[in-house]
């Protein structure tokens, strides 16, 4: 079994078919970077995976969980597929700890002793124990983003799903985030990240998926793709964005 | 008539016990206005359609008829309607709960819509159901943001009780147009009175500037 299936996964928004019929299966360690121009699909993927966008045909399995089984289910699906967003989404009125501490105790039923001492750990972990009792008001992007990765990271789940996660941040700031994410990557995270950094994705990334028009165009190594991009339209996009 | 200030002492146990009542049924009001408007306030931001439409109907009869008419209805066509006996002060209460629950849904509905979707996805996708997200995260953000509009609708509750007059509930104005009645001391007792709503006022408004300094809004 593979951590997660798609299994002609199609999304329509009204009549905008999305994704059209998806297959892709991603085994756990993976680093999977997914890039693609503007409106490709690749936010709908990633959401479909934790049900933040109910999928419209085809299956979806995470972990052997189907999106397809109902609300209880999801909520599964959701602790074992931690997500990372563009724009934090950090809780404003709580600290950076209270932040992490958060989805163990709420999501999990963690203690809050417990919980509070496993969100410390995360946060030395993404280099902010210092920062503990700051709010995200308080914080830069780049730190608030380290913060989401460790909030995510606290509810433990086998899966991290990164949605743009340095899109946000000013160039100085984005390495400090990359870095944490390469060391997760290192520990053996599976992850599907969404990125422009192609540097990113040739030293991190195992795999590099490029979409198009909802459809899955190229899959292959990430340096190979790169080196050898096998279509002109994903040469094109390379030569875009960097 | 010379204006003499003095007289308003005498009159001053008699204007406290009519702020007295223009507060019980301010407070009252209020918060039975605070339940009933965060229910048809969630009714109409989270409600299925039927909740919704419930709660959008009771907003738009209160908000569409003024205050005077509806307490009105409550005291005198209400009685023939439902056959139940309802005195001015219940009248009174009831009015405002009706009043300020609808005001205050609109601003509870605002609060929690204006609240970034971003937050609400990121606690679901932390594996909450939706009702701790809204509990835990989007409620507390959106209360933040309720503090400054709920004062203003609470300053004006308060003052709409002075339109109870009209069925003879024994609040502040109407404590005051009946020592009127006896001295025509018009500029001495409708002074007094203003003083009165002032106080009363500026009170609320202390409070809530407190709240307000305590509470950053995020
Ligand atoms: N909630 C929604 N309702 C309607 N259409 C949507 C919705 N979300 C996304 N779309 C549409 O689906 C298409 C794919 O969107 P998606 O966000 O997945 O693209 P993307 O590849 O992530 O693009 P970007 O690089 O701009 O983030 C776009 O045309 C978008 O307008
Ligand atoms: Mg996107």
């Amino acid at each position: 079994m593979s951590i997660i299936e798609f299994h002609g996964v199609t999304k329509r928004f009204g009549s905008l078919v999305v994704l059209d019929e998806v297959d892709l299966n991603i085994e756990q360690g993976e680093v999977v970077v997914l890039i693609g121009p503007s409106g490709s699909g690749k936010s709908t993927l990633l959401r479909c995976i934790n049900g933040l966008e109910i999928i419209s045909g085809g299956d979806l399995m995470v972990d052997e969980l189907s999106v397809n089984t109902g609300k209880t289910t999801l909520m599964n699906i959701r602790k074992e597929a931690g997500m990372v967003f563009q724009q934090f989404n950090l809780f404003p009125q709580m600290t950076a700890l209270e932040n992490v501490a958060f989805g163990p105790r709420r999501s999990r039923g963690v203690s809050k002793a417990q919980a509070q001492e496993e969100a410390m750990a995360l946060l030395v972990k993404v280099g902010l124990g210092d920062k503990a009792n700051h709010t995200p008001g308080e914080l830069s992007g780049g730190q608030q983003q380290r913060v989401a990765i460790a909030r995510a990271l606290a509810v433990k789940p086998k899966v991290m799903l990164f949605d743009e996660p340095t899109s946000a941040l000013d160039p100085e700031l984005k390495q400090e985030v990359l870095s944490v994410m390469n060391q997760l990557a290192e520990e053996g995270m599976t992850m599907v990240v969404v990125t422009h950094e192609m540097t990113f994705a040739q030293q991190v990334g195992t795999r590099l998926i490029y979409m198009e028009h909802g459809r899955i165009s190229v899959d292959g190594n990430p340096r190979d793709v790169i080196a050898n991009p096998p279509s002109d339209r994903l040469k094109d996009f390379l030569v875009h964005v960097n | 008539m010379e204006i003499d200030w003095s007289i308003i002492v005498g009159f001053i146990p008699e204007l406290i016990n009519g702020a007295k009542v223009t507060v019980i049924i301010t407070l009252s009001g209020l918060i039975g206005g605070m339940i009933l408007g965060t229910i048809a306030g969630l009714m109409r931001a989270y409600g299925n359609k039927l909740l919704n439409s419930i709660a959008f109907i009771y907003i738009e009869i209160i908000r569409g008829t003024p205050i005077v008419v509806q307490v009105m209805f409550l005291y005198f066509a209400l009685p023939v309607l439902a056959d139940v006996r309802i005195d001015p002060f219940a009248a009174a209460v009831l009015a405002i709960v009706l009043n300020a629950g609808a005001y205050i849904a609109e601003i509870v509905r605002g609060a929690f819509l204006s609240i970034n979707k971003g937050l609400s996805e990121a606690g679901l996708a932390l594996g909450l159901p939706y009702w701790k997200v809204l509990v835990y995260i989007v409620g507390p953000v959106a209360f933040r943001r309720l503090i400054p509009p709920l004062g203003n609708q609470f300053i004006v509750s308060l003052k709409d009780t002075s339109l109870f007059i009209v069925i003879g509930v024994g609040e502040l104005t109407r404590t005051g147009q009946e020592i009127m009645a006896a001295n025509f001391r018009a500029v001495e007792i409708w002074t007094a009175v203003a003083v009165f709503y002032l106080i009363m006022t500026g009170f609320l408004t202390l409070t809530l500037r407190l709240i307000e300094n305590r509470m950053r809004i995020l």
